[in-house]
């Protein structure tokens, strides 16, 4: 019992994470500026950072990822990190030649205060940025937010410093993905495909995180959204924002900055926000809705009927981040399972408010927290015991010690393969997601079936 | 070929051949460079982290604790409160106005209800700008709580690993002395520079326990702050690992007069020598002929079986890129053992000692590497057509891009690769790789240009 450490009793915390459900800014921040094509995410503080990153999503996606630091050392911890940053741009652009160099603070850089902008300034006007190469930057203090609030900063990192306004609107809308897989960054480009609606997907790590074996080394795989897309971005008729938390900052500052409409909509997991999403693009682009789509959301309301009686009254815990847990817990309301305990590390109000407004009607006490950890969900969970989690790889603590079957979604996934090929957004999503659900609890009824009752079909 | 490497870096770069051997080392990282490298925190948590009935908690931003829960395979036989993740979580507001107070706050909440026989404190980059008192916090509540409570002076960017593993060996330091050693036998030892990864320790002890020599105390793998709080009553403290416990067995040295000597556990040759010099240093006939014995068993069994795999490696190329340099001459003398050719050897963090050492030991036309980059790394995998790159988990998926087969020889390892029977896993694990079917797929390996099948998006 590798979790024996756990009291049943929940006692207030108030100094103490323990085991948590979320992890820093900058990590977030390297993942989208990955999504950039031929971009080099560049982490301004010491190296143990960058290594860090570097590894955790080398273990989610089995992929090398591609990533530069300014190194400080105790030096530049005095005196500011600008001259650090200024020879790091210089030999990146010298020597890995990349299109963009996205900076990201750290909590180190941010406590000195280094002005990011104005070292950019000063790189320029010393003729260290190549013509036509770019410089971005995101504010991802470590002591702010999570994981989720990185991303979003440097999506809007995007939007700041490369999306422009030529004046006129053309036939096209942005697609902002928030911060789901490179599989799921491709079905969601799939479908729009499939309306026919013409699309920038800003970021995109299709084909960089989930690049193909070819026998080559690539520092830059070809994946990516452009930097002249992104530009283009700035003269959209609108753009779709999926994931209030990781997409909405971005979706608001291109409205702004260049009067691009948007629509913020829930991640597309699940029936209903996979409707919505379908609905605005339909109504944005003008367009009708083909049978291609009909069908796929047709198959996947087929299963839920098939097997609707399996899921009635199901309890489920989930952790994860705030976008993913509300479009999947409200998935899970319409299968009629019961989500009872839900936590996320990322701080929010807004979080909770929307998890008791979508489970008002499950008939069971429901515990949900921003802020949380997995210790808590743990407590909560020797307290009133479920039949499913779901969440990242850290839940099989959990899941081995309560001897619950665990369903691996979000990030990160260090111990399974196939999250990032294959999509949990969209009408085919909901249908992997159902596959997963119902193995689980199945592989576990057959399981613990006693010899009589032990059914060969199902 | 030479394109790939920073100017600055030319001299951390040597090709075996007519010219003198000068590499440069022991410099930090160029800013901009993609180094290998991590941080001073780094080298503390992977040191301390295997002493199981000890709290570890982090006192910093949610990141430093999130990214080093549970990322080394490091065994316990008893306690696993080290598994789990406990950390301050920084906000602004303690940024602001000092974390002190949170901290003492969670160390007593934790060593109230885990009652953990010491707990380690680490300091992160932000702990050092803000200037927390680390210090007197840790006496405040040690003296509440009756435990010895340990600073860890490990900020981040005070420099690479190595500052790390000298933070730790202080730490560490803080506890041996502080024992009862009665009945402790003259023939004893401390095992320093052993991390139990996959069990390897209980094999080393098992060997000493076989020649008649009392093990006080592991350092760490399987470790526990009795043993550590005893060790000064050991007669020798063995060493692996170049930098991490050095520093511990020279401070011990130093104050205690236990004389130290230097091991590896890796391969056939360095196992049998390591053995023979702890039974020459107890100079006692009976250890001697039973630890001749006990080379004898195990090399009866092994040799034939060795000679299967050389049989089928004889010729094959080995790239190695490690933590430590040490571990790297072992890892050569294991490679000549299967008949195989190292052509490319490099570290993080080696120091000039130990590329000579490495220089001295290569074959011609060998490429050693100091603190080298993804980049360069590829670039040298192919020029030199390896079958096998040896690395840890930021350099497996550069080999299995280019179609290169790997063996984690860090944290990652599932099997042993200590001790008589670690060398015929470490054959096993490389034949594994290098004859694997997948490679006839490799386009590279096929003959076939590899080239990305999939359109880039643009």
């Amino acid at each position: 019992m590798l979790l024996r450490h756990t009291p049943k009793e929940v006692k207030e915390r108030t100094a103490l994470t323990i085991n948590p459900a979320k992890t820093c800014q900058p990590i977030g921040a390297m993942y989208a500026a990955l999504g950039i094509h031929g971009c080099l995410p560049h982490s301004h503080g010491s190296q143990g950072c960058y290594a860090y990153h570097r590894s955790t999503l080398t273990r989610h996606y089995k992929e090398p990822v591609m990533a530069a630091t300014s190194s400080f050392t105790e030096g530049a911890s005095v005196f500011g990190g600008q001259a650090n940053l200024l020879q790091a741009i210089n030999n990146i652009f010298s020597v890995y030649e990349p299109e963009v160099i996205a900076v990201h603070t750290t909590c180190l850089s941010e406590t000195i205060g280094d002005d990011i902008p104005q070292i950019i300034a000063k790189a320029r006007d010393e003729g260290k940025i190549p013509p036509g190469r770019h410089v971005i930057h995101a504010n991802t203090p470590s002591y702010v937010g999570s994981h989720v609030t990185g991303f979003a900063n440097m999506v809007k990192g995007m939007v700041d410093y490369l999306a422009k306004s030529n004046g006129h609107k053309e036939n096209r809308v942005n697609l902002i993905p928030g911060y789901v897989e490179p599989c799921d960054m491709e079905e969601i480009k799939r479908l729009a495909g499939e309306l026919g609606v013409p699309h920038i997907m800003f970021p995109d790590t299709s084909n960089v995180l989930n690049a193909p074996q070819t026998g080559r080394y690539h520092m830059f795989p070809p994946g990516g959204v452009t930097v002249e897309e992104l530009a283009l971005a700035g003269s959209s008729v609108g753009t779709v924002a999926l994931g209030r938390m990781a997409s909405g900052p971005a979706a608001r500052a291109l409205d702004t900055k260049c009067k691009v409409p948007c629509e913020i909509l829930d991640l597309p997991i699940g029936l209903k926000a996979t409707d919505a999403f379908i609905d605005t693009l339909r109504q944005i682009a003008g367009v009708t809705v083909p049978d291609s789509i009909n069908i796929e959301r047709g198959r996947l309301v087929d299963v839920i009927t098939d097997m609707h009686q399996y899921f009635f009254g199901r309890k489920v815990a989930l952790a994860g981040d705030p976008d993913q847990l509300i479009s999947l817990t409200q998935f899970l309301v319409d299968l009629d399972m019961w989500p009872i305990h839900i936590v996320t590390g990322t701080p929010g109000k807004k979080f909770e408010t929307r998890i008791k407004e979508i489970t008002k009607d499950v008939p069971h006490p429901v515990n949900v927290r921003a802020t949380g950890d997995m210790f808590l969900l743990h407590q909560w969970l020797k307290s009133e015991p479920v039949d499913l989690l779901m969440g990242n790889t850290y839940l099989k603590y959990i899941a081995r010690d309560e001897d619950i079957p665990l369903v691996r979604f979000g990030f990160p996934i260090l111990d399974r393969v196939g999250h990032s090929y294959f999509p949990t957004v969209g009408y085919r999503g909901g249908l992997r997601l159902l596959e997963k659900i119902l193995d689980a609890i199945l592989d576990r009824q057959d399981r613990d079936a006693p010899e009589e009752s032990f059914e060969l079909v199902m | 070929m030479e394109s790939v490497i920073f100017e600055e870096r030319q001299n951390q770069v040597h090709r075996k051949g007519k010219q003198p051997f000068d590499l440069a080392c022991n410099k930090d990282s160029l800013a901009g460079a993609v180094s290998q490298r991590a941080c001073v925190f780094c080298g503390s948590r992977v040191v301390l982290y295997p002493i199981a009935d000890a709290l570890h908690l982090v006192h910093g931003p949610i990141g430093c604790a999130a990214y080093t829960w549970d990322i080394r395979g490091a065994l316990s036989s008893g306690p696993e409160l080290h598994r789990l993740s406990f950390s301050t979580d920084l906000q602004e507001r303690d940024v602001i106005f000092g974390g002190e107070k949170k901290l003492y706050r969670a160390l007593k909440e934790l060593i109230e209800r885990h009652h953990p026989k010491a707990a380690f404190v680490y300091s992160t980059c932000i702990v050092g700008l803000i200037g927390d008192d680390l210090e007197g916090v840790c006496k405040k509540a040690g003296k509440k709580t009756g435990i010895p409570v340990l600073p860890v002076q490990s900020e981040g960017f005070k420099g690479n690993k190595r500052a790390g593993y000298h933070a730790a060996c202080q730490a560490m330091f803080r506890l041996v002395g502080t024992g009862d050693t009665t009945g402790i036998s003259k023939k004893s030892l401390n095992i320093l520079g052993d991390f139990n990864l996959a069990g390897e320790i209980w094999i080393i002890r098992d060997y000493f326990k076989r020649m008649g020599i009392e093990v006080v105390a592991n350092i760490t793998g399987d470790g526990r702050v009795g043993d550590l709080q005893r060790a000064h009553g050991a007669a020798l403290n063995v060493v692996q690992c170049s930098g991490a416990t050095m520093d511990l067995a020279l401070m011990m040295e130093e104050v205690y007069g236990i004389p130290h000597v230097r091991v590896s556990y890796f391969g056939v040759e360095d196992m049998a020598e390591s053995l023979y010099t702890v039974a020459r240093f107890f100079d006692d006939p009976k250890v001697m002929e039973r630890t001749r014995k006990l080379v004898r068993d195990e090399l009866a069994g092994l040799y034939p079986r060795l000679q299967e795999f050389r049989r089928a490696l004889t010729g094959k190329k080995a790239a190695i890129y490690v933590g430590g340099a040490f571990k790297a001459f072992s890892l050569v003398k294991a490679f000549r053992l299967l008949g195989m050719e190292v052509v490319l050897v490099g570290s993080q963090t080696g120091t000039p000692q130990d590329y000579q050492e490495l220089h001295d030991i290569t074959d011609e036309g060998t490429i050693i590497v100091d603190d080298s980059n993804p980049l360069e790394l590829s670039s040298f995998l192919k020029e030199k057509d390896v079958d096998i790159f040896v690395g840890g988990v930021k350099e497996r998926p550069i080999a299995y891009k280019l179609g290169v087969g790997f063996c984690d020889h860090n944290h990652e390892r599932k099997e042993a690769l200590e001790g008589f029977v670690g060398m015929l896993n470490f054959a096993q694990e490389v034949y594994n790789t290098v004859m694997s079917p997948v490679w006839q797929f490799v386009p590279r390996k096929a003959g076939v240009r590899g080239q990305w099948s999939v359109a880039s998006n643009q």
